[in-house]
């Protein structure tokens, strides 16, 4: 099981700022390991963003983000004390689901 | 958990020859794009699978560094001024795939993401933005000192 992600949503005006920490490896699948072998693809390919079970963003990746992805994206309508919830599932079928309130 | 399956995929290098093809080839229907797109080698291809040549705007606006030591970690954000915007795309056009990244923005998300990509060396950074169904771009030179795409 992959680590948890960390989740930052701080309200501003009527804009909430989403900032997310993930734990993920990332591995495009074109390194190569000291062998010479190809290392097998393993990253996050689908991010799902939502708030009071809305959608606020989605996001569909490739093996070239980073390491460790961060993720940062800005929404309107949220009060504080609401919460933010963030998806991913990565090519191997591994998924992680946080949840973080708005402050 | 992360790093000792790491260190076992280095030390069993036949291992790895196994599983080079379960990249990409899922695709999604609620999406613009589907997962093929990701796999696309140019960056007319990925233009191609977005939807067509977009056209440069103003109000599109490519934040990502002049230089970037480290290609592996570079920090890459997409904003548009458009009004409703729906997608937004960071293609990194010297990368081996350089399709890297696509955004869907419903209705009350500002069009206003940032993330962090690879660079296997210096390259343009192409953010394509689809407003009222038309396609928007923007486009910004990062070079880059260290590659990220490994070798």
């Amino acid at each position: 099981m992959a680590d948890p992600m960390r989740i930052r949503a701080a309200l501003a005006g009527d804009e909430t700022t989403v900032r997310v920490l993930m734990a993920h490896i990332m591995e495009p699948g074109t390194r190569k390991d000291a062998a010479g072998a190809l290392i097998p693809a393993h990253f996050i390919q689908d991010v799902e963003a939502s708030h009071n079970g809305k959608p606020v963003l989605k996001a569909m990746w490739s093996g070239a983000v980073s390491q460790n992805p961060f993720l940062s994206f800005k929404f309107k309508g949220a009060a504080k004390g609401d919460k933010v919830v963030v998806k991913w599932v990565d090519n191997k079928g591994g998924s992680r689901t946080d949840e973080a309130t708005i402050a | 958990m992360k790093s000792t399956r790491r260190s076992a995929l280095k030390a069993t290098g036949a291992f790895a020859t196994l599983v080079s093809l379960g990249l990409v080839t899922q695709s999604q229907a609620q999406a613009a794009v589907d997962r093929a797109s990701f796999s696309v080698k140019t960056l007319d291809d990925a233009l191609k699978a977005i939807g067509g040549t977009p056209a440069n705007s103003d109000q599109v606006t490519v934040v990502s560094p002049d230089i970037a030591e480290n290609g592996a970690v570079v920090p890459v954000g997409v904003t548009s001024r458009l009004p409703n915007t729906t997608e937004l795309y960071i293609i990194i056009e010297k990368n081996p795939t350089p399709f890297a990244a696509a955004f869907m923005i419903p209705a009350g998300t500002m069009a206003d993401v940032q993330t962090r990509v690879k660079m296997g060396q210096s390259t343009n950074v192409v953010a394509v933005v689809k407003a009222d169904g038309k396609l928007f771009s923007a486009t910004k030179e990062t070079k880059v000192t260290l590659g990220g795409c490994g070798g």
